[in-house]
């Protein structure tokens, strides 16, 4: 049990390949953390300075109170779940997870208890001498998870485990591997390019893009709150729908308005007022709006029901899911976004129809791709 | 016909054509024809192997020989040491084998996985050795033996043939294959360069180390030029040299040449036919999602 610091953690390849800049991070003890962020944003890097299996170009890492810039993975009492499994495979499946323990010279009966131990809360006592190519994929995660779990680490290191996993079986692992987490209580750090993983896992989530942390909050907190618009796209079931547009200054509050084009109606949308004060000073520059579709409806009613939240959207394409239809509408500017709303049979298609938003799910970006979220700025 | 042969012959190949009898029929006797004239050198060797020296003659216009003599292969024992020649041939092919396969797997892991400054250019010169052709190198090589007391001597002949780029080329290339999440899993668990590359990396790269290890006795032990300037003694003669002795200024006992040739070549087929199970024994299965 430890907690975990990065501290302006770097990493440059070559000269100036840079994969990871100023990573900074406390994480405590007993605490899952998920790095999450597209392919290529530096998350796997992170974590393998972390495992010591990458050489830290600048900053700090310390696990406890050892800085372990220097020291070798092995004398860094870390375990590590690969996304490929990384199983010996001329070795049985009981020889793979006293692998580690036989090479720390512990004695063969505690040896035998520890992985008898893993394997019976892994459901994996019947498969022990088998080798890893009569398992099955979901067999062999287990095994890895088992390997990982013997060694009794102060932390868990787990490199996109779910990756190699069919839909249905990264479902119930993941399940797994949060019961483990309930049960064992080991600080984890635990990366992934899924954001339903990052969600489901997280204790805290920290969100990375093009080697920089975009925003570390739990995940509730990233997905109400999305630091900028980078966040906002990449967390959650669906992307957020942005629309570029300004903000103007009326008699009745400030609105949101993108002008209307291609006989399409424009955007009119009022800000509430707990956000306008944030707003005021940004009046006339150019700014996006961001919601979620599924902070979408076709009646106001309820939340919906609020003056000024209303969008008329072309919609273009109806998608039923069960309990929902998604609705993907054509905007003035060319653009698309999706409304996901309560399912009904022969929603129009190709005509111009009315939305309304739930405003607590509607955001002011600036308009870059980092674009900061103004109406409602993370917490720090 | 059975109705399982029945059924295999109307099945369409992997384009989905209907086979067509005739090309079959064709490409069978042409694969036949190829196989006769593999096959027909043996045959001729093991005819002139138990001939009399007159008959070879007849031989050559493809006869039959009158009168078999299958005591050549006793002679060929009695006329030369055969037996010492044998044993030389199996001793230095085999150390020099045992010893190719340690270096090369020992070299080929510090280039595959260890980093080390300049690494991939020495590794490149170690190719550029294979470019300089074997006979521009007998002199000099020769001259080094010599100078090392190595000459007339089993040292001369194992050690130049204890170390060898292409075999560290061969290994490089197969430990590269092997997923380099598998030794950075050891590494957290604990193991040392030392153990990671015994008891991860040899194993896993077995069929590799099969492959150079048929690549080294077969060369070793068919060796001939260069135990040939090396060796002056004549019972530290290998296979190839000591069959010289029957073809001599005196004259050529071609019954016995074919038939020590053929008692020769017996080692190198239990080699092969001994590690081709493993050779194809894929054990990397099941190491990663496969």
């Amino acid at each position: 049990m430890a907690q975990v610091t990065l501290e302006s953690v770097r990493k440059v390849y070559g000269k100036d390949v840079v994969a990871v800049e100023s990573f900074g991070l406390d994480i405590a003890d007993g605490e899952f953390i998920v790095l999450v962020g597209p392919s290529g944003c530096g998350k796997s890097t992170t974590l393998r300075m972390v495992a010591g299996l990458e050489e830290i170009t600048g900053g700090t890492v310390r696990i406890g109170e050892r800085v372990v810039n220097n020291v070798l993975p092995k004398d860094r009492d870390i375990a590590m779940v690969f996304q490929n499994y990384a199983l010996y495979p001329h070795m049985t499946v009981y020889k793979n997870m006293a692998f580690g323990l036989t090479l720390r010279k512990m004695p063969r009966e505690e040896i035998s208890k520890r992985v008898n131990e893993a394997a019976d809360l892994l459901g994996i006592s019947h498969l022990l001498e088998r080798k890893p190519k009569a398992l099955s994929g979901g067999q062999r995660q287990r095994v890895a998870l088992g390997r990982a779990i013997v060694r009794e680490p102060s932390v868990f290191l787990f490199d996109e485990p779910l990756s190699n996993l069919d839909a249905k079986l990264r479902a119930t692992t993941r399940t797994e591997i949060k019961r483990l987490h309930k049960r064992l209580r080991t600080t984890t750090i635990y990366v992934t390019h899924d954001q339903t993983e990052a969600m489901t896992l997280g204790d805290r989530i920290v969100v990375m893009s093009d080697g920089k942390v975009q925003q570390v909050d739990t995940p509730l907190g990233v997905y109400k709150r999305p630091a900028n618009r980078f966040v906002g796209a990449f967390v959650g079931a669906t992307p957020m729908n942005f629309v570029e547009g300004k903000i103007e200054s009326a008699d009745d509050g400030l609105w949101f308005t993108a002008p209307a084009a291609n006989s399409m109606p424009g955007v009119r949308i009022r800000m509430t007022d707990d956000v306008s004060g944030r707003l005021a000073e940004h009046t006339g520059k150019p700014l996006t709006l961001g919601w979620r579709p599924s902070a979408m409806s076709e009646h106001a009613e309820g939340k919906f029901a609020i003056f000024g939240n209303q969008i008329t959207l072309r919609t273009a394409v109806v998608e039923p899911l069960g309990k929902n239809i998604d609705v993907s509408c054509e905007l003035p500017d060319g653009s698309h976004v999706l409304a996901r709303i309560d399912a009904r049979e022969d929603f129009p298609v190709g005509e111009d129809v009315p939305f309304y938003l739930d405003m607590d799910h509607v955001h002011i970006f600036e308009p870059s791709e980092f674009g900061r979220n103004l109406s409602h700025p993370a917490r720090t | 016909m059975s109705k399982q042969q029945l059924a295999a012959s109307e099945q369409l190949d992997v384009v989905g054509r209907k086979p067509f009898p005739l090309v079959r029929a064709l490409v069978f006797v042409g694969l036949v024809l190829l196989g006769i004239t593999f096959v027909l050198p043996f045959v001729w060797q093991v005819l002139i192997s138990v001939s009399s020296l007159t008959d070879v003659d007849l031989l050559t216009q493809l006869g039959y020989p009158p009168d078999l003599k299958p005591e050549n292969y006793g002679e060929v024992f009695e006329k030369v040491e055969f037996a010492r020649y044998f044993f030389n041939s199996i001793f230095i092919a085999g150390w020099a084998t045992l010893l190719q396969v340690i270096t090369c797997a020992m070299a080929a892991y510090a280039f595959a996985r260890l980093s080390w400054p300049g690494r991939d250019k020495v590794f490149f010169l170690y190719l550029g050795t294979l470019m300089v052709p074997g006979v521009v190198l007998m002199v000099p090589n020769f001259v080094i033996v010599l100078r090392l007391g190595m000459f007339n001597d089993y040292l001369g002949l194992i050690i130049p043939a204890a170390f060898s780029a292409y075999g560290t080329f061969l290994l490089r290339q197969f430990m590269l294959t092997v997923p380099s999440s598998l030794d950075e899993a050891a590494a957290i668990d604990g193991a040392s360069h030392w153990r990671i590359f015994t008891q991860i990396m040899l194993p896993m790269a077995r069929p590799g180390l099969i492959v150079l290890a048929i690549f080294a006795f077969l060369f070793n032990y068919n060796s001939f030029f260069w135990p040939l300037i090396l060796i002056k003694d004549d019972n530290l003669r290998t296979l190839p040299i000591g069959l010289m002795a029957f073809d001599s200024t005196y004259g050529r006992d071609t019954p016995l040449i074919m038939a020590g040739s053929l008692m020769a070549m017996i080692p190198p087929i239990i080699v092969f036919l001994v590690l081709q199970k493993y050779l194809v024994k894929g054990i990397q299965l099941g190491a990663v999602k496969g």
